[in-house]
């Protein structure tokens, strides 16, 4: 399978704090991959290197190589911006704009420059299908996306993201402020996207991860302990403090 | 009841009079202002006629109207607003989204908020130094606007930046995240949930410019003829509060006075009604 990112020994300070201790991963093409680990052990802040969401904060210094389809995201050539449309993301927190619901779905198209309304018709109604939430919204499309529930707001959030045909989609803890349903809906969802697109979920949720994803990542500290299919990770942890974490002896 | 035996007449007495000394002065502070309101109202409003309000005063016919000043005041809303709107807005939003130095901004904030504090005479002063003379305006509504500008920039930058800041981090990530620039992002997500804030601050400006005299008695002038808008900022013109000042003082007419006091009275309510109803509107939208 072909990797579609790779990183090369990724540090990452903010300020003096050293959060990401000489990172490597590799990431294929159509796969599902889940970073598990306590919190503060960098794993979110690893997920948002990955389309560069860390500029918005100061003083973060990143040494260490990202590519993306080979290329350096780093590197002074790339538009912030197309990366951000390729390497899509989805947030902890459903947070849909205060716009109707067609605006939300539709914003993502309309800042890389589509106006046709056709065009944009399409576009939105897919989005919302493949994100399974078009049944319940289609009647509804120019209402007040914040009259959703949680869960409602976040396949509207992932529908948004899909809308700008990323070919990465980086879920941040996506299901940790929603209800069971909504979960098990949004977890069916990722099994489904992942035939379209490549998927990088952060989750603290050991089960979640061992459901949905093909590969995982245990980050302990900045550090990433050890990266191995999902299956071996759980029933025979190479390393002791995978073990113990899996087991449920700390975090 | 063995607590109550325990507090002693003195004390009793002195939490009752303490008491009716808040009573009073709260009953004081409302008096006041409906005496305030009821005098003006009482002996103003009989004056306010039709002819009044829409006719040019006359010195061969001997007759006072208003209306020169009623278009003077709109007149120097408006250039006001023209100018401090885009400034304003600008400056909060490049101290709340770009700036990077904290120290600075910091700066630029306490400067705003003296700026604020400063009494208005003496803005009225500098502009009529810096306007009139240094730039050679002459005595005019666009001299007087300037200035009003001057006094009007900290409340539309702070009240704008308050409502930057409501604005939740998240809804940023969002617009950021799917590749938005930063100014689109801004235009598209930041501001249009601001409004409310942005305009609170207009029509807080409104008020004071309505209610604006000393720095307007150096700058705006005193004519009261009626010009067209470009040609009347270009122009001598006094605005309501000018000519309540003009024809109390110079000219002993206390029922004119009376009546355009009333009339600012009564623009004021409208005012305070107004923003309570566009805070009202936007809060009761954002939760829809």
């Amino acid at each position: 399978m072909k990797n579609i990112i790779t990183v090369n020994d990724l540090c990452l300070w903010y300020g003096n704090h050293q959060a990401l201790h000489h990172i490597h991963m590799d990431i294929p093409k159509n796969s599902v991959t889940a970073f598990i680990g306590p919190s503060g052990c960098g794993k979110s802040t690893f997920l948002k290197t990955l389309n560069r969401m860390n500029d918005l904060i100061d003083d973060v210094k990143i040494t260490g190589e990202v590519r993306y389809n080979n290329q350096d995201i780093f590197s002074p050539s790339v538009d912030v911006n197309m990366l951000r449309k390729e390497i899509g993301m989805v947030f902890q927190k459903p947070n849909p704009f205060p716009m109707s619901i067609y605006d939300n779905v539709a914003y993502g198209p309309r800042t890389h420059g589509i106006k046709n309304k056709v065009k944009l018709d399409e576009i939105v109604e897919k989005s919302l299908k493949d994100a399974a939430i078009w049944e319940e919204v289609k009647d509804r499309l120019h209402k007040s996306a914040m009259s959703l529930s949680g869960g409602q707001q976040q396949r509207l959030c992932i529908a948004r993201a899909l809308a700008v045909e990323p070919k990465v989609l980086l879920m941040d803890e996506p299901t940790s402020a929603l209800d069971p349903i909504s979960t098990a809906k949004i977890e069916e969802l990722v099994t489904v996207l992942k035939e379209q697109y490549t998927i990088i979920i952060v989750t603290h949720n050991m089960q979640q991860a061992a459901r949905i994803s093909d590969q995982t990542a245990f980050f302990l500290l900045g550090e990433l302990v050890e990266l191995d299919s999902t299956k071996r990770l759980f029933s025979q942890p190479k390393e002791k403090r995978t073990e113990d974490y899996i087991t449920g002896r700390f975090g | 009841m063995k607590m109550h035996q325990k507090v002693s007449k003195k004390r009793i007495g002195y939490v009752y009079v303490v008491r009716c000394l808040m009573i009073i002065s709260t009953l004081l502070t409302c008096s006041l202002v409906i005496f305030l309101i009821g005098y003006v109202l009482v002996k103003g409003l009989p004056n306010i006629t039709w002819e009044l309000l829409s006719t040019k005063p006359s010195y061969i016919t001997g007759k006072i109207g208003i209306l020169p000043d009623i278009l003077n005041t709109v007149y120097i809303i408006i250039a006001t607003l023209c100018f401090v709107l885009p400034i304003g807005v600008g400056a909060a939003i490049y101290l709340s989204e770009y700036a990077k130095n904290k120290k600075i901004v910091a700066m630029i904030e306490y400067a705003a908020e003296i700026l604020s504090g400063i009494p208005s005479i003496i803005f009225g002063l500098v502009g009529m130094l810096f306007f009139c003379q240094f730039l050679n305006m002459k005595t005019s509504l666009l001299a007087g606007a300037l200035t009003l500008v001057i006094m009007n920039l900290p409340t539309i930058m702070r009240t704008t930046q308050e409502s930057l800041k409501t604005v939740p981090q998240s809804d940023r990530e969002g617009a950021l995240g799917l590749g938005a620039g930063k100014w689109r992002m801004i235009r598209t997500v930041v501001l249009p949930s601001c409004i409310d804030g942005i305009l609170t601050g207009c029509i807080l400006s409104v008020g004071r410019i309505l209610g604006e005299s000393a720095a307007l008695l150096f700058t705006a002038g005193f004519a009261h003829t009626i010009h067209g808008f470009l040609s009347g900022l270009m122009n001598s013109g006094s605005t309501l509060t000018v000519a309540l000042y003009f024809y109390a003082k110079e000219n002993g007419e206390f029922e004119i006075a009376f009546a355009i006091a009333a009339i600012l009275m009564i623009l004021t309510l409208i005012i305070n009604v107004g923003v309570t109803l566009i805070q009202r509107y936007y809060k009761k939208r954002r939760t829809l």
